[in-house]
């Protein structure tokens, strides 16, 4: 693609049809739903540790888990629950792992930080800043070696495009047109400090594309439909040989940096300001706006209440998992063995 | 069997395994065109093409993410970091991603990967690229560790690691990279995790790895030619796994232990090696472990200094014999 196509891409883009947006907003109250129960099973001390929740930045993770081939892969940060459960992962799992229960998805070797299931494409949850960047490349670059139209997708933060690993990856991936989507999502805030503060150009991702030769693209994304229209260009391109993308997608998240941050370095006015463009209740009216029967809304908004409820009773209901495997699975042989 | 130097059994190697499994790739700085500065992998590139043998960026980073994210999803990769030195700057893929990602996900996948490195001193090429970090290696749990001392052992042990599913850190000895050795022809694969019996002797066990093997093996001539002492020397050859049964059966027979490291003296490999043997054979032993090691400095580059605190032959027999006094 020559510069600016996925900009144009985005603009041309049709609306999506009922089907793929009644399965957007699926995914937005799958993920909104299932990280407001994480908040609330925090509060009483049946989460342990620490969580990055990323509430208020839905349509991100919906947009592309709607838009990716079953076979692609995601990797993503700490803030990864989302992009996880979006990939088809069982949120029984999910919740289970961040319990610290048999049935958690690492039986809970892993935690929130660390979320993973290989057999869905959700190649691990990395709690290290731009550590999985690279890795995403490698994994494109698997796919470009095997030729299996596979793409990579790589979620992080507006704090990442100022860590080493962020700059060594994209000229990696630029040099060997890897099929790998890197997408910045910016909510201004690294952890606790804004982001403007830190960074020598307004946009930490887009500002930064010219340096690897690619176009520089800012979206919203608290627009479902937006993001679903970047992820469909931009994975295109990836499976097409046109190489990587560096995606600046504008979001905020409703609560703070994790568990231990309330958020309060933020001023009011702005925290309201986001809020008033929830990307869920915006996504809604636009449903309704657009014609959609508020039944099928509602359908769908009970079928995931429930599916939350039965997956909080069932991640409640299972035990501690076995000590047996504490010491297990380091290496490939299952073992830990180190020494004869 | 050919004679083949340290450098050529790195390419023989690599070349094998490519020939025989087509998921087997390899990248680095300067390796495909170039042949590596150590002109280790010369010839690669022309056999393999730019596909399978292809050159990055100075950028250890994208390099060692790259060969985990590809060893994750049905590669098997082998990355070339130029001097271990080095490691230092991509470190958090190696110890945090690669080593860490499989357990933490319960089996999830695995990082089927070799990441070859040239270690050591010896080179004058002072504190930045001489360093042995084997020892930091073997701290982390989730990375194998070799080092191999001869010509044989390179193409054996790191043909086993390319097969291996596991992460391993191939640590070469830059000193070694001219000397020539004896090569069993045809398809040849070593096993990770034996050590080896080099010279069999009854009153002291010497223990070493790389380059402080031959300085090992001269040290056991002069002692029993001098001073009619009978060492055995064991060539550890890899770390992780650590083969403790060659090293009892050695030490329970000889009833003494000296190490010769060339990491710097803190948490070397020796140490871990003499604390098990005090643990597990202490009531075997007729004296203290000794060890012989770099001493904790950063390695300076002129000859005289470098030579002056590297282990050496007359350090090892040093200690020995003050050991059987």
């Amino acid at each position: 693609m020559s510069k600016g196509q996925l900009a144009a891409a985005v603009e041309n883009a049709a609306t999506p049809d009922v089907k793929t947006r009644l399965a957007l907003y699926r995914e937005m109250q799958a993920c909104r739903m299932m990280e407001q129960r994480a908040y609330d099973l925090f509060m009483q001390n049946l989460i342990k540790g620490t969580s990055h929740l990323a509430l208020g930045q839905e349509a991100i993770a919906a947009g592309f888990g709607v838009a990716m081939r079953e076979d692609d892969y995601t990797f993503c940060t700490y803030r990864g629950h989302n992009h996880t459960l979006v990939r088809g992962v069982s949120m029984t799992a999910i919740l289970g792992e961040l319990m610290g229960r048999e049935c958690g998805l690492l039986h809970g070797k892993g935690g929130s930080m660390h979320l993973m299931d290989v057999e869905k494409g959700a190649m691990g949850s990395y709690a290290i800043i731009g550590a999985h960047m690279p890795m995403a490349a490698g994994a494109a670059w698997s796919a470009q070696y095997r030729e299996s139209g596979q793409v990579a997708v790589c979620f992080f933060g507006d704090g990442t495009t100022n860590i080493g690993a962020f700059h060594e990856s994209l000229n990696f991936a630029a040099i060997w047109d890897l099929p790998v989507v890197y997408v910045c999502e910016n909510n201004l805030y690294m952890e606790y400090t804004p982001i403007s503060e830190v960074t020598a150009v307004p946009n930490p991702g887009a500002d930064r594309a010219s340096a690897y030769g690619l176009e520089p693209i800012i979206v919203d994304g608290n627009d479902a439909d937006v993001m679903y229209a970047v992820a469909v260009a931009a994975l295109e391109k990836a499976r097409s040989g046109g190489g990587p993308s560096l995606l600046e997608v504008q979001t905020y998240r409703h609560g703070g940096h994790s568990r231990a941050d309330p958020g309060k370095y933020r001023p009011d006015e702005e925290v309201a300001a986001w809020k008033a463009r929830d990307p869920v209740v915006i996504y809604r009216q636009r449903l309704l706006d657009d014609g959609v029967d508020v039944a099928e809304i509602e359908a769908i908004e009970a079928e995931q209440s429930a599916r939350v409820d039965a997956a909080e009773e069932t991640a409640k209901n299972s035990g501690p998992p076995s000590l047996d495997i504490a010491e297990t699975n380091l290496w490939a042989d299952g073992s830990s063995t180190w020494r004869n | 069997m050919a004679q083949l130097s340290y450098r050529e059994a790195v390419g023989a190697a690599i070349a094998q395994e490519m020939r025989r499994d087509n998921s087997v790739v390899f990248i680095g700085e300067d390796i495909a065109a170039a042949g590596g500065v150590f002109k280790a992998t010369l010839g690669l590139q022309e056999e393999f093409g730019n596909r399978r043998v292809r050159d990055t960026p100075i950028s250890e980073q994208a390099i060692i993410g790259a060969v985990a994210g590809a060893a994750m999803t049905g590669l098997k990769p082998i990355a070339e970091i130029m001097f271990s030195d080095f490691f230092a700057v991509c470190w958090d893929i190696v110890v945090n991603q690669i080593a860490k990602t499989r357990f933490m996900t319960d089996g999830q996948c695995s990082f089927p990967l070799v990441i070859r490195s040239a270690n050591g001193g010896g080179s004058r090429f002072g504190a930045q690229h001489s360093q042995s970090v084997e020892n930091w290696a073997m701290a982390v749990p989730g990375l194998k560790v070799v080092a191999p001392s001869s010509p044989a052992d390179v193409k054996g042990l790191l043909a086993a690691a390319i097969q291996d599913p596991d992460p391993v850190l191939f640590f070469e000895q830059k000193s070694l990279y001219g000397i020539k050795g004896e090569v069993p022809d045809g398809d040849y694969v070593d096993q990770l995790g034996k050590a080896k019996v080099l010279r069999e002797g009854s009153d002291v066990t010497i223990v070493a790895l790389a380059a402080m093997v031959r300085h090992a093996m001269k040290a056991a001539d002069t002692l029993q030619n001098d001073h009619g002492i009978s060492a055995e020397v064991i060539d550890v050859r890899s770390l992780v796994p650590l083969d403790t049964t060659t090293i009892f059966e050695s030490v329970s027979k000889t009833s003494r232990l000296v190490t010769v490291e060339e990491n710097p003296r803190l948490c070397g490999w020796g140490a871990e090696i003499s604390s098990l043997v005090a643990e597990e054979l202490f009531w075997d032993l007729e004296g203290p472990i000794v060890r012989v090691t770099t001493p904790h400095i950063p390695l300076p580059s002129a000859d005289a200094l470098e030579d002056s605190v590297l282990p050496s032959p007359k350090k090892i027999v040093d200690a020995v014999v003050k050991l059987a006094d």
